[in-house]
């Protein structure tokens, strides 16, 4: 009988503890087919962040680190700048990244760290339980913005592909989501493109993937792919913001 | 080997490169900057890594990267720059990497000075971040002495597998002295299996971590870090005793406040006054046994240190209340003079030789 599909050799046997209709799965089955299918994943080593994707050394059948809140960039700049030869990704929030890291991430780019960052946003602290991030949208309800988030007191929601991409550093920076087959095949694509550019030496490359968070938004997990498209993607548009070759 | 004039930063980048550290990771802060300028210079030249991180933070962190991944790696800092590094620290003795840390101390609390001191012994020593957990530290009173321990202490995190902590001071960053190089060659240290390196395809990933979710397995973690400590407790304890069967006072010192001390007793020794002196070279593990060892007729143990008075917990914790303890102090960037010393002990022993 030929096999039309079977699950990636780029994620171990453990089940996830995401919660139902977490678009986390997702990414990460992602993330380990590009590993695959670029062949590095024996010789890849990942960084896993805080937030709910830390027990992602888990899921990856790679080695792993597990980096302390938003560090994952310096954690992968000392494993890259060790092993310049082998794969090196990190696989972030944006709690951790866009507020805690911030400092980290800009700065990976800055020095044109040769490694991939995955940055999973779905616009709130999902692990701790639903508090605003950088990224929470105007309006939008999280157990430290009970009343929406307010900009007058708390600024507008970062945009960091945008911030990134001003960058020179950063070689590679794209945004998609995973909300649909279609866009899962097209963050797909990214995410392999975003491997490569770590892979021909160009430089940092991130992909950030608009994702869901039903149980702390409070809604279901079909409602929550409509939320993203109707909300984050008009905030947030999809598409590439750098690619080698437009760095000067 | 010929002796070569260095002053005590570059000698511990001389030393770490000699030790076979190739990757540093680090930040400016003054009175420690000649350490990451040094390696800025040299650890090119042999196929080395130096990053001049965006922060404290993230240099150690970079740090935990690397050490995880095998290599032998150090970075340094002074007192406000180490506080930074506390998160990285703890993290990096509870995943159980090697690495060395240097902290050049300055003057604080808070931007404080960058004047020599010793205020962050209990940093140091207790383990400045959070949780359960102690390093190694190591604290050399001359340059040579810098060069050496930074070399062993190399060879100390990866026995142990834990990050180990070089606490000089600004004096001796500073100061010009004479050194060399002696490395052990062949020395067995055990293999980095646990290193990410990439599987290979021939083994299970290797996962560099230090969360525990079940309170059961971070339990038995804890049991098996404290086994660790123990260990080292038993083996590492370093200190030089000078005169304590038959002292009526012991002076109790380290790093530089140990030399200014040694000063202070050739003075009162002309003067017929029988002085002793401890000094701890491991600051953690604390060689307490060497106070039991104080002839029983002394006056008591004086501990001198450039701070309010810190390591005199361990000394007082050492002695149990065998012997009265006193305390000279000075802060701030401030050093001590023999003078003062000779003084306090005369005030101590109230004419008594």
């Amino acid at each position: 009988m030929a096999i039309v599909f079977e699950k990636t050799k780029g994620l171990t046997d453990k089940p996830t503890h995401y919660c139902p209709g977490c678009t986390h799965g997702i990414i990460h089955r992602l993330v380990a087919e590009a590993m695959v299918e670029l062949g590095v994943l024996e010789n890849a080593i990942g960084v896993a962040p805080v937030g709910c994707s830390v027990l992602a050394y888990d899921y990856f059948n790679c080695d792993m680190h597990q980096a302390a809140h938003g560090r994952a960039p310096a954690v992968a700049t000392g494993i890259k700048r060790v092993h310049p030869n082998n794969f090196v990704f990190t696989y972030q929030g944006d709690g951790d990244l866009a507020s805690i890291g911030a400092a980290e991430i800009v700065h990976a780019a800055h020095r044109g760290e040769k490694f991939s960052t995955i940055f999973v946003n779905n616009a709130i602290y999902g692990m701790t339980g639903g508090q605003m991030a950088p990224t929470t949208l105007i309006g939008q309800k999280a157990t430290t913005a009970p009343y929406g988030r307010d900009e007058a007191t708390t600024g507008k929601p970062i945009r960091m592909s945008e911030l990134l991409a001003t960058i020179d550093g950063a070689v590679f920076v794209e945004r998609v989501a995973v909300n649909t087959p279609a866009n899962i095949r097209k963050a797909k694509k990214a995410i392999l493109e975003c491997f490569k550019v770590q892979l021909e030496g160009k430089g940092f490359g991130i992909v950030e993937v608009l994702s869901t968070c039903p149980t702390n938004w409070g809604i279901t997990p079909v409602e929550a792919m409509k939320w993203l498209e109707n909300n984050m993607i008009p905030y947030y548009p999809l598409g590439n913001f750098r690619k080698p070759g437009e760095v000067e | 080997m010929t002796k070569v004039l260095m002053k005590g930063n570059e000698a511990v980048g001389a030393a770490a490169i000699a030790a076979g550290c190739r990757y540093f990771f680090g930040y400016p802060i003054t009175p420690q900057n000649e350490i990451p300028e040094y390696m800025s210079r040299e650890l090119g030249k042999v196929g080395g890594v130096f990053v001049q991180a965006e922060s404290e933070v993230a240099a150690i962190n970079m740090v935990y990267g690397a050490a995880g991944s095998g290599a032998r790696v150090m970075t340094s800092s002074s007192s406000p720059g180490i506080a930074l590094k506390q998160e990285g620290i703890s993290y990096i003795a509870g995943a159980e990497l090697p690495c060395v840390i240097v902290d050049m101390m300055r003057g604080g609390p808070g931007l404080g000075s960058i004047q020599p001191a010793q205020g962050d012994y209990f940093l140091a020593t207790r383990g400045g971040g959070n949780g359960d957990y102690r390093m190694i530290v190591l604290a050399p009173a001359d340059v040579q002495e810098l060069v050496d321990l930074v070399i062993e202490g190399f060879d100390l995190a990866d026995i142990y597998r834990t990050p180990v902590m070089i606490l000089g001071d600004g004096m001796i960053g500073q100061m010009m002295e004479p050194v060399e190089f002696k490395t052990e060659a062949n020395k067995e240290l055990p293999e980095k299996d646990w290193a990410t390196v990439g599987t290979g395809g021939k083994r299970k990933p290797n996962v560099i971590n230090s969360l525990y979710l079940q309170a059961e397995d971070l339990e038995n973690h804890n049991i098996k870090l404290q086994a660790k400590f123990a260990k080292i407790r038993e083996n590492e304890k370093r200190v030089e005793k000078y005169n304590i069967e038959n002292a009526d006072i012991v002076l109790t010192a380290y790093g530089t406040t140990s030399r200014i001390a040694k000063t202070a007793i050739s003075k009162l020794e002309k003067e017929g006054y029988k002085v002793g002196l401890i000094r701890p070279i491991s600051l953690y593990p604390f060689p307490n046994e060497a106070y039991e060892e104080i002839n029983e007729d002394a006056k008591g143990v004086l501990t001198i240190e450039m701070s309010s008075g810190q390591m005199i917990d361990d000394v007082r914790l050492s002695l149990n209340g065998k012997l009265p303890t006193y305390f000279y102090g000075r802060t701030g960037g401030m050093v001590p003079s023999p003078e003062e010393i000779v003084n306090k002990v005369k005030e101590i022993l109230g004419g008594d030789k």
